[in-house]
């Protein structure tokens, strides 16, 4: 179980200089275990500082973040201990690579928790099954592999952990399309095989869209909407207002609503899109 | 974590000294530095302090973050002050006592004369921009072109501190996020833990350095020579006055020097 609660979350950046910036601020969430929560954002939303405090990287300036009840920063050994249990896989995660070996890199955050060489093994080799890395590469060096095999080594090097809370800021930034599903659909079978709670940090609406079962819409640092995808992509005129895109097929609806076609309630997926249109179609021919 | 370093912070301003020349105020800091070197009494000490004072008041930057600045130093100035007062031989403050009239004298001293060094150093770069600091000092270093030494070079490599400070910044995190502890254990231990964050730092500077050289030639860089700048440094009035102002200050301390004040 890894229920994640922030409780008046406020952070302010270089206190007490003329850079002084507040980055978020009174942010209250209830992340229950399980979900697979969506972040959305504009750049500079706020959304980046949050995540960062899930796993004590950074300290509330007030406020604090509860794991499964427990203050995160309540000591040293604590926010220490957290880190294994929230696995935060950063932006461009493959500059974090350093190991000679691909074995060896994904090992790391094992080793860190001081396992024994057997569970270190398992761990390992459970991580790139997840990512969809083969084992005859684990003894290549990380750094002469291509990009998208890198990010996924690197993403393994933290499910490597067995988080129970697994965050990932913008996982597919710059892959291909093929890539990106492929991140997507890793991420999926991890979540469904391992009944963790995922955090993913997008600006692709529609990755978000397909995979999420809650959104959460950062803007100016604090908490603009919380819903189901439903809900949020109800409201696609407040998404545009704060600079935010919307998936393709509720773009195409807004489009179709703006020429008198309604749709009916929110569609943010293709298949949603079709079914709406075809039922369109159906009533549309009784006249 | 790295950001919250003051060292080479820029604040902006609009106050005297930020708008004097970059290349005024390094000269002037130099003035002082060695102002500074040739004050060894009361006197001499008191017209450095005042200079200082005046200087820092000017620039209004609050006296808290030039105190920051010295944090990091603190070690090293308690040592220096420990070690003057101890193994100083005169006359003891009392009878019988290892410190010394001259032992304490010359330990206040030479801490007021690093706070100086480092507030004077810092009032510096905290009222420069990166930019103006690299440009003056191009300009300054410009006769040693002559004797191949790259300046144009050198001066582009400073703007890649503020990069790398945020890039290492990154990976720090990043590796803190899979566990791993900079903060205990032994000496070597912490040195090898220094590894995940240096492999790749080293990867992505030439990375960087390969982009950046890329983006360059494709602009048609060909070098500094003959280059002409957007933004030219020219020196108005107050660079004078400061500039004489700062020699009249240097002759002060020498004077009180040569008079033995």
């Amino acid at each position: 179980m890894s229920e994640i609660k922030a409780e008046g979350l406020r952070h302010v950046y270089s206190v007490g200089t003329p850079f002084e910036k507040v980055a978020i601020d009174n942010i209250n969430v209830l992340i229950p275990h399980g979900q697979l929560v969506g972040i959305i954002g504009h750049t500079g939303s706020g959304k980046s500082t949050f995540i960062q405090h899930l796993n004590g990287l950074l300290k509330p300036t007030a406020g604090k973040v509860c794991c499964d009840g427990q203050d995160i920063n309540a000591s040293k050994q604590i926010t220490h201990d957290v880190r294994f249990k929230v696995g935060l896989v950063f932006q461009y995660p493959e500059y974090q690579l350093f190991e000679e070996t691909v074995y060896k890199d994904i090992a790391f955050g094992p080793k860190n928790m001081k396992l024994s060489e057997g569970e270190i093994d398992q761990h390992v080799r459970e991580a790139a099954r997840f990512v969809g890395v083969d084992e005859e590469l684990f003894e290549r060096s990380p750094l002469e592999l291509s990009g998208g095999q890198k990010r996924r080594i690197a993403i393994a090097g933290v499910i490597a952990m067995r988080p129970g809370v697994l965050i990932l800021d913008e996982p597919t930034a710059g892959l291909d399309p093929e890539g990106c599903a492929q991140i997507l659909q890793n991420i999926c079978d991890y979540r469904r095989e391992t009944g963790s709670t995922v955090i993913l940090v997008s600006h692709s609406m529609d990755d978000v869209a397909r995979i999420a079962d809650r959104l959460i819409v950062f803007s100016g640092g604090g908490i603009f909407m919380d819903g189901t995808p439903q809900e949020v992509f109800s409201r696609p005129d407040e998404l545009t207002d704060i600079g935010l895109s919307v998936p393709e097929p509720t773009a195409i609806a807004m489009a179709l609503h703006r020429r008198g076609v309604e749709l009916g309630s929110a569609v943010y997926t293709t298949e949603q899109l079709v079914s709406a249109v075809k039922a369109l179609g159906k009533g549309a021919s009784g006249c | 974590m790295l950001k919250d370093v003051t060292l080479g912070q820029y604040f902006p301003g609009n106050t005297v000294v930020h708008r004097l020349d970059p290349r005024t105020k390094i000269i002037l800091v130099i003035v002082y530095i060695v102002a500074l070197f040739n004050a060894y009494n009361w006197y001499s000490y008191a017209l450095v302090a005042a200079v200082t004072l005046g200087c820092i008041a000017a620039s209004r930057i609050k006296p808290k973050t030039i105190m920051k600045g010295l944090k990091p130093l603190i070690i090293v100035i308690v040592l220096t002050a420990l070690l003057n007062l101890f193994y100083t031989t005169g006359t003891p403050i009392v009878p019988g006592w290892i410190i010394t009239w001259e032992g304490l004298k010359k330990a206040v001293l030479l801490v007021a004369r690093i706070i100086m060094l480092i507030a004077g150093t810092f009032l510096l770069t905290y009222t420069t921009s990166p930019i103006a600091l690299t440009d003056g000092l191009e300009i300054l270093l410009n006769p040693l072109k002559k004797i191949k030494v790259p300046v144009h070079e050198m001066s582009m490599a400073l703007r890649f501190i503020p990069t790398l400070t945020e890039e290492t910044d990154k990976i720090m995190s990043a590796q803190k996020a899979r566990g791993a502890d900079f903060e205990t254990g032994s000496l070597l231990q912490r040195a090898r833990a220094l590894l995940p964050i240096l492999v790749p730092l080293f990867v992505s500077s030439f990375r960087r350095a390969d982009e950046l050289a890329v983006a360059m030639e494709s602009r048609c860089y060909h070098g500094g020579e003959g280059r002409t700048r957007m933004k030219t440094l020219k020196y108005a009035n107050r660079d004078l006055w400061a500039l004489l102002l700062g020699a009249a200050f240097l002759a002060g301390v020498i004077a009180l020097k040569k008079f033995g004040l």
